[in-house]
């Protein structure tokens, strides 16, 4: 059958299958993880800016000495698994908007793994730090 | 059929035949309103905030690595097209900040009539405009003092 001519593939009637769907069961909790989760980068972000001030132009030796004490390593990690985790539930959003059919599904797990890498890579580099910087002592 | 909500798409002329019902207008039929660039600008700075906290973890990944990692990654940053990227990332982040707090604002019941909305939209823009612009250019202003100072230190040992 030609494709731009509307038709029903089912024997089932397209908006009997459409009915009673309702919701997706799951939008409040990805809102509330948007919004808890914004919330939180905004005290973590602030606090990342004010140590840009004291990192920026700042040497290796500087910045090592830096990311060895207990407080700032906890707070970096803390923003980088917030900063990625609303990025992911962010980003998903976006997918489920713009990509449609196929592509969806593919995108959806590109963004998780994606950011899921990123954040891990950070909180390593973060523990990394605190192991240099205490062995440099 | 890809898409289950296509289904309320077809419906039946009076012969039985079936014919597509036409989608809302798109985009391009509404007048320019502030309030619907300053929308999707909240979700394009958040994909460029992503982005540079992307950057940003390899810059911390650098660091960990080494002094030669982390003298590459000063290159990047202390070049002047480093600098305007991380200028621009400053300056989303900033943006998407502010988007985030007026939507917090209107999760909570406030400031969402159309009044207040078109009120507050070019507050939302000078706000980010002015901290965006104090802001990078107080940290490149440290960043440069910082690094011509050592540059005297390195030159008087």
């Amino acid at each position: 059958m030609n494709a731009s001519v509307p038709h029903i593939e089912t024997m089932r009637s397209q908006l009997g299958r459409a009915r009673g769907l309702g919701a997706g069961h799951s939008g409040v909790g990805h809102w509330w993880a948007e919004r808890t989760s914004a919330a939180t980068l905004l005290p973590l972000s602030t606090w990342f800016v004010v140590q840009m001030f004291r990192l920026g132009g700042a040497d290796h030796a500087e910045v090592v000495k830096w990311g060895g004490k207990p407080l700032n390593a906890t707070m970096m990690a803390a923003l980088i698994i917030t900063t990625f985790y609303h990025a992911q539930v962010g980003l998903q959003v976006i997918v489920d908007d713009y990509v449609h059919g196929k592509a969806h599904v593919p995108a959806r797990l590109l963004v998780k793994i994606g950011t899921s890498l990123l954040g891990l890579l950070g909180v390593f580099a973060v523990i990394k730090l605190v192991a240099s910087s205490s062995s440099a002592k | 059929m890809q898409d289950i909500r296509k289904a309320l798409y077809v419906g039946s002329r009076s012969d039985g035949t079936l014919i597509e019902r036409p989608m809302s207008p798109h985009l391009q039929v509404y007048r320019y309103r502030l309030s619907m660039v300053l929308s999707i600008s909240n979700r394009i700075t958040g994909v460029i905030a992503t982005a540079g906290a992307a950057l940003g973890v390899f810059w911390l990944g650098a660091a960990a690595k080494g002094p030669k990692a982390f003298a590459t990654a000063r290159k990047v940053t202390g070049n002047p097209l480093g600098q305007l990227v991380l200028v621009g990332w400053l300056a989303s982040v900033i943006y998407h900040t502010v988007g985030g707090v007026r939507h917090l604002i209107w999760d909570c019941g406030h400031r969402y009539d159309k009044e207040e909305l078109n009120k507050d939209g070019p507050v939302a823009v000078g706000v980010a405009v002015g901290a965006s612009t104090v802001l990078a250019s107080a940290l490149l202003c440290v960043a440069a003092c910082r690094r011509s100072r050592r540059a005297k230190a390195g030159k008087a040992v």
